[in-house]
């Protein structure tokens, strides 16, 4: 293992709703440039950890540290986040949402929020022109729609929560192959999902949860669990 | 601490029957209103006991806010639940006293409006902190309790000149007290406030149980899954 | 993103969205036009009582339309779960409370612009004090309102009833600011006597729970 330093560190992280503890003390280590796969059944945790990392939720016990700092609200700019839900408003257009989601991330002038909007739009294969209400969009495209919100600002790190759910085979594997193109970049990724074949030729590591905690870490995706 | 519980429910006790007795018995009858105005030493002194224990409570908020440690939460809780009790007897025995004496149930005066304003606030604080899902409902309690404070001084002023402008009868404040009635209205307080404290101990340790209780559990299931590590 | 450009791209999405579904502010504005007739009915407007007991109702049914508008504040960002993306964002939270308060605040003026009239009419209403002081009334009035709504329509959101945890926490606190509405208007309707320390009141209160709610929001919106 090189001598990088890891860009998410979990120390004995526990997370408690009331008396259900869905984290029961998670310590990991994440290095930088890597797209990790994260599987388990349901409540093993996963959406949890997810949230944990991206700062949507504060860990009852133990500390997590991202990008070097332990309170991720200092680098938000750096990380990009999707989940099931779109995370985009339905009444509005694909470009309308990225606009505005682009101002939040600081980019504001016009021409330049207009031009990185396209950019990403055509980067998950989307029309930047289609004037269709998010809400009418197939799944699939949603999705897409809803991971070019996360690269807007371009960020090092992604957590993606169920990507590929209910998403057509083709957009899947689009997604797939973007994902992984990110991962050359040097971006590192963290994937939830319940479809790990789809990364399994991408990805650099499983890591398998269960009632709370890491219980696994492979390499290649065995019928393990 | 815990020997000092038994000696302070033995001197609230004492001091409950004294000032019972000094209420009933010693304190001289008033001149307009008779025996009934007997009711007033318990009804002040639960208002003064009231309004400390949310003084108390906007305290234990504002530290939970800034330290967040959870003794400063469970004060906070203990606090408002007894002074929102202590409250409904202000707001019980007033109407008791003012029916025979004025011939109405209720007034709108500075004290009893106050405190409903007060009662009213706290018991949405406590039912924020039942209703809510978060896992950080100490914390959005605390807000609102700095929310209420902030709206304690703005609901007096408003009272108080809304008053003056619209003068009512007003329960109790006949002019000035008769050093002997003064004298048993702090006695009754000193035995409130003893009660205020004793009720607020045993909530507390009850509370501090509960808790320790479901970390207990949480700590089981997690020891519990703790096979692989 | 700076405070201003947040706060008004914010305000600016808000009011597109809120104008591309028109369902829901024609809605509001029926509800607010039979909120004046019930009032009406229950309260006889030809009494002579009525100049004096108008502040009170007029406040009372801006109230009860503004609680409807409040509800649905943060109906959007729920949907679909976009606060988390603003949440994820570097993006400061007071911006997004100060936009979605001044978006509440416009759509309750509107509501109040057609109720009030209706008002005037169905209970003959002349104020006999100086009528332009029902403006700074109505503006800190209604802000006493919204801001404190908006404040505690975040909050309900992590709470079991939501739609009745709204009006619960809020009217209790609202109590003073309503005193003030009400006894400014019927002052000014009236004629009898000064506004001028109710207007004073609802500055005061409006400036305290200002303060508050942008000091204070980032805290609970960030309260999982």
């Amino acid at each position: 293992m090189s001598g990088v330093s890891p860009i998410i560190v979990a120390d004995a992280v526990i997370k408690q709703f009331g008396r259900f503890a869905a984290l029961r003390g998670v310590t990991a280590d994440f290095s930088p440039g890597r797209l990790y796969v994260i599987l388990g059944d349901n409540g093993a945790g996963k959406t949890t950890l997810l949230r944990t990392i991206a700062g949507l939720s504060q860990p009852t016990r133990g500390t997590i540290s991202v990008l070097g700092a332990k309170e991720v609200k200092t680098v938000r700019s750096q990380i990009g986040y999707m989940a099931h839900p779109s995370l985009l408003y339905d009444e509005m257009s694909g470009m309308e949402n990225l606009r505005y989601f682009a101002g939040l991330y600081g980019i504001e002038d016009d021409a330049v929020a207009e031009k990185r909007c396209r950019e990403v739009i055509s980067l998950v294969k989307l029309d930047p022109g289609l004037a269709r209400p998010v809400g009418q969009y197939s799944q699939g495209m949603r999705q897409r729609m809803s991971l070019a919100r996360a690269l807007l600002n371009d960020p090092k790190l992604l957590l993606l929560d169920e990507p590929f759910s209910n998403v057509d085979s083709h957009s899947a594997e689009e997604m797939a192959g973007l994902l992984a193109q990110m991962r050359d970049q040097g971006k590192t990724l963290l994937v939830v999902t319940h479809q790990p074949a789809i990364l399994e030729s991408v990805a650099d590591e499983f890591v398998w949860m269960d009632a709370g905690k890491i219980v696994d870490r492979t390499s290649k995706l065995r019928g393990a669990q | 601490m815990k020997r000092g519980f038994p000696i302070l429910a033995i001197v609230t006790a004492l001091l409950l029957s004294f000032g019972l007795y000094e209420a009933l018995i010693v304190a001289p009858t008033e001149r307009t209103m008779g025996d009934v105005q007997r009711i007033f030493y318990y009804h002040v002194p639960s208002a003064w006991t009231a309004f400390l224990l949310f003084l108390i409570n906007f305290v234990a908020s504002v530290t939970y806010l800034i330290r967040r440690n959870a003794k400063a939460d469970i004060l906070a809780l203990v606090s408002a639940e007894v002074g929102v009790v202590f409250c409904t007897v202000v707001l019980v025995t007033g109407p008791i006293w003012a029916r025979p004496v004025w011939g109405i149930w209720w007034t709108w005066d500075l004290r009893l409006t106050l405190t409903l304003v007060l009662w009213l606030i706290y018991v949405s604080y406590l039912m924020l902190r039942r209703f809510s899902t978060s896992s950080q409902t100490p914390v959005m309690a605390a807000v609102l309790a700095v929310f209420g404070a902030l709206d304690v001084p703005l609901v007096y002023f408003s009272i108080w000149f809304f008053r003056t402008q619209h003068p009512s009868p007003v329960i109790g404040d006949g002019g000035s007290l008769d050093p002997r009635m003064a004298h048993v209205l702090l006695i009754n307080w000193a035995a409130f406030l003893c009660l205020a404290w004793l009720v607020c101990w045993t909530r507390y340790r009850l509370e501090v149980v509960q808790r320790e209780v479901e970390e207990a559990q949480s700590l089981e299931a997690l020891l519990e899954g703790d096979g692989s590590r | 993103m700076s405070f201003l450009a947040v706060t008004r791209a914010t305000l600016a999405k808000d009011l597109r969205l809120e104008w591309r579904s028109k369902d829901a502010i024609n809605a509001m504005l029926f509800f607010s036009l039979l909120v004046v007739v019930i009032f009406s009915f229950a309260f006889d407007p030809t009494a002579e009582e009525s100049r004096r007991i108008a502040g009170g109702l007029i406040w009372v049914a801006f109230l009860f339309a503004a609680v409807v508008a409040l509800n649905q504040t943060w109906a959007r960002e729920l949907r679909n779960h976009v606060l988390d993306a603003y949440r994820v964002s570097p993006a400061p939270a007071d911006p997004l409370f100060l936009a979605k308060a001044v978006g509440n605040f416009i759509f309750v003026i509107v509501l109040e612009a057609l109720m009030a009239p209706l008002f005037i009419i169905f209970y003959k209403l002349r104020p006999l004090g100086p009528a332009w002081e029902l403006l700074p009334i109505a503006v800190l009035g209604t802000w006493a309102l919204v801001v404190n709504g908006t404040f505690f329509a975040a909050l309900s959101i992590r709470t079991k009833n939501r739609e009745i945890m709204l009006p619960l926490l809020l009217f209790p606190i609202s109590l003073p600011a309503l005193l003030g509405m009400v006894n400014a208007t019927t002052a000014v309707l009236t004629g009898e006597e000064s506004a001028k320390f109710w207007i004073a009141l609802l500055l005061a209160y409006d400036v305290v729970f200002t303060i508050a709610c942008l000091l204070l929001f980032e805290t609970i919106l960030e309260a999982e």
